[in-house]
């Protein structure tokens, strides 16, 4: 499958609280409120301003988490960006 | 309505009509003691009314009306009546109130800070607040109320609801013993709730019911097996207590703001106990911890 570009939420559009394990998002737009664990959090901390797919959130994400073996998190990565894509909270770039 | 009568309720000023005269003299009685301002308007209507005009005099049956209706709500026999009232103020808080958060819960406060219980029908959260609520020697507890717990979302201080605690059952007798029998209400035997007797809550409670409290101490409690206690991440009481909250899409932002505020502040557990004198002693062991 090709590697979408998604674009995060405006930062001022949600309203982002970690609660414990559980992190609390308020999205202004929609008024729902969704409740996310890691790597939900970190995808959309990394993803910032900028346009970005899989393979370059794999490549953010290993440098700010000083990770290796990105490939193996692409497929990963690609699923979750789908499913904040289905919360609304990233959409296609 | 040809009767009708106000009721305040902490900050909920309510009408309530009816097309019969004995709902209405039975809450009149239930809540002689509150504050009355006949100047204050009417933040929620409740209207017992009859389903056929002519249905009053041949088999009287209560609908509930109001601000809101569910449609399918059920009616209930006139002697029913004050159970019908109860459960239209109810119905009205939980879907029009805007001001607070409003959490399905029970809370009392000592020394200007609030325990908030919240737990489905049957979790015993009322019975634990009304049994607190009367304890003598060392309790000094103010009953809050025993369905709904009103949260300021700008402040975050919690506000009583103390309507007349609605006595389920088993809690009946036990509530019953403790208290002068001037303060209960008529034997509403074999509502489809089970049998409800309603307790008028302690003069000092319902003259305190506009005096807000700082939640300490977050419950979840469970009546039945053995005693256990099990804290509660933040993340946990989040879901549950928007589970519990009649009007937090509603509020939006404010309504978020106010919630994570409260499971960030206040210290939270999940409670089971065998009986009531296992569940007091658990809140009393809890709250001495939490009050440091």
């Amino acid at each position: 499958m090709a590697d979408r570009i998604y674009r995060a939420a405006p930062a001022d559009a949600l309203r982002v609280e970690p609660l414990g394990e559980l992190t609390a998002i308020f999205d202004r737009r929609s008024m729902q409120t969704h409740l996310v664990v890691s790597p939900m959090p970190e995808i959309l901390d990394a993803m910032g301003a900028d346009a970005c797919n899989a393979a370059s959130l794999a490549a953010r994400l290993a440098a700010a988490f000083d990770l290796d073996a990105t490939e193996d998190a692409q497929p990963i990565l690609a699923e979750r960006l789908r499913e904040l894509a289905a919360m609304g909270l990233v959409e296609r770039a | 309505m040809r009767h009708s009568t106000r009721i305040a309720v902490g900050p909920v000023q309510f009408r309530i009509g009816s097309d019969w005269a004995e709902p209405i003299a039975a809450l009149e009685h239930l809540y002689a003691g509150y504050p009355q301002d006949d100047t204050r308007p009417s933040d929620a209507t409740v209207r017992l009314f009859a389903a056929r005009p002519w249905r009053r005099w041949l088999r009287p049956s209560v609908h509930i009306g109001g601000d809101f209706v569910v449609p399918d709500a059920l009616p209930l026999p006139l002697s029913m009546g004050l159970l019908a009232a109860e459960m239209g103020m109810n119905l009205q808080v939980a879907l029009g109130w805007r001001r607070h958060m409003l959490l399905h819960a029970s809370a009392v406060a000592k020394d200007g800070r609030a325990l908030i219980m919240s737990g489905e029908s049957g979790s015993g959260k009322s019975t634990l607040a009304a049994l607190l609520g009367e304890k003598e020697g060392g309790g000094d507890w103010r009953l809050m109320g025993d369905e709904f717990t009103l949260i300021d979302p700008a402040g975050g201080n919690a506000f009583a609801f103390p309507r007349a605690v609605s006595l389920k059952n088993e809690a009946i007798a036990e509530v019953a013993a403790r208290v002068d029998p001037s303060r209960l209400g008529p034997l509403l035997a074999a509502t489809p709730k089970g049998d409800i007797r309603h307790l008028i809550p302690r003069a000092d409670a319902i003259a305190a019911m506009h005096e807000p409290a700082r939640p300490a101490l977050l419950l979840f409690p469970r009546f039945g097996g053995e005693a256990s206690v099990e804290p509660m991440g933040e993340g946990e009481a989040f879901v549950r207590l928007t589970e519990a909250s009649t009007n937090y899409v509603a509020l939006g932002e404010a309504g978020f703001a106010a919630l994570t505020r409260l499971v960030r502040e206040t210290p939270a557990f999940a409670i089971s106990y065998p009986d009531s004198a296992a569940g007091i002693a658990l809140v009393e062991q809890l709250w001495a911890e939490a009050a440091k």
